[in-house]
């Protein structure tokens, strides 16, 4: 399986790591919404199919990204930076993939 | 001043080894800069330490994710999103960049004592490193100048070609010598010389 890092380009899944499930979302960290709570850490949509997901490429760049990855036939969707940010400096790798 | 030692003393030959009897095509040296740093920019700060890097460094960098270049004494490339790292054949670049790259820009980490830089160089360079590296080495995909930061093993590496048959690779210190055993290994069945 490759992952295409927005900087380092295609690398091979060794070099990640997998932070969760992309579709939670965190209540505000004073928040005594239980059911919030239990939402974020438990439920999951676990789908058959393409899947939001959080990834870290831990033994590259370390940037956090967002992966769209099928869970059925392991292929990535799409790959962006968590910031936004970070597309300023990624513009080589970019034009590669238009 | 202090003279510092080299992790790779050891296992450090110089001379031809392996199978060089029909000439070496991999030479391996220790680089030994006397500064290694490592810039980041706070998000949005990216051009000033760009812009800071050419003011302290004289080193102008291209535009694009892993860019870099080297003038033979100073080298610098992107490493990650806003990160770059910057060595110097002299002493003395951290202190200079902590003057340029204020609190506001960004960070300025000095790496002079905690990296060790391997190049290789030769014909089979990019034959060698293919064995270590699940990257794509051939000149389009890596430019000369550009940075790659990868694993071996787990363990982080960052690679600069510094020439089109070239490579300085930056390992942590304690890490270095078993790196270097290995280089060595992974180069005896072409013949290597060591520098
Ligand atoms: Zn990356």
């Amino acid at each position: 399986m490759l992952i295409t890092c927005p900087y380092c380009g295609p690398r091979d899944v060794v070099e990640f790591t997998y932070q969760g499930d992309g579709n939670r979302e965190r209540p505000d960290p004073a928040s005594q919404n239980f059911e919030a709570w239990n939402a974020y850490v438990y439920d999951r949509l676990n789908p058959a199919g393409d899947h939001n997901e959080i990834w870290q490429h831990s033994g590259g760049c370390r940037a956090h990204l967002r992966v769209v990855r099928n869970t059925l036939t392991h292929e990535i969707l799409s790959v962006a930076f968590m910031r936004s940010t970070h597309t300023s400096t990624a513009r080589r790798k970019a034009e590669d993939k238009s | 001043m202090v003279e510092r030692q080299s992790p790779l003393e050891p296992e450090f030959h110089i001379g031809s080894h392996g199978n060089f009897e029909h000439g070496v095509e991999i030479i391996l040296t220790e680089t030994g800069p006397g500064s290694i740093v490592q810039l980041a920019a706070w998000p949005g700060e990216e051009k000033k330490l760009i812009a800071a890097i050419r003011t302290v460094a004289g080193l102008a960098l291209p535009d694009g994710a892993g860019g870099g270049l080297s003038d033979g004494v100073k080298s610098v490339f992107g490493f990650a999103p806003g990160k770059f790292t910057v060595a110097d054949e002299a002493e003395g670049l951290a202190g200079a960049f902590a003057k340029a790259v204020t609190p506001a820009i960004g960070t300025v980490t000095d790496l002079s004592h905690g990296r060790t830089a391997i190049r290789i160089a030769g014909p089979k360079a990019e034959w060698v490193l293919a064995k270590f590296f699940a990257i794509d080495f051939a000149l389009p995909a890596f430019p000369v100048g550009a940075g790659r930061s990868t694993t071996h093993h787990d363990v982080f590496a960052q690679i600069q070609r510094t020439g089109s048959d070239q490579f300085d690779i930056y390992v942590f210190r304690s890490f270095a010598r078993s790196f270097w055993k290995a280089l060595c290994h992974a180069s005896e069945e072409i013949g290597y010389e060591v520098q």
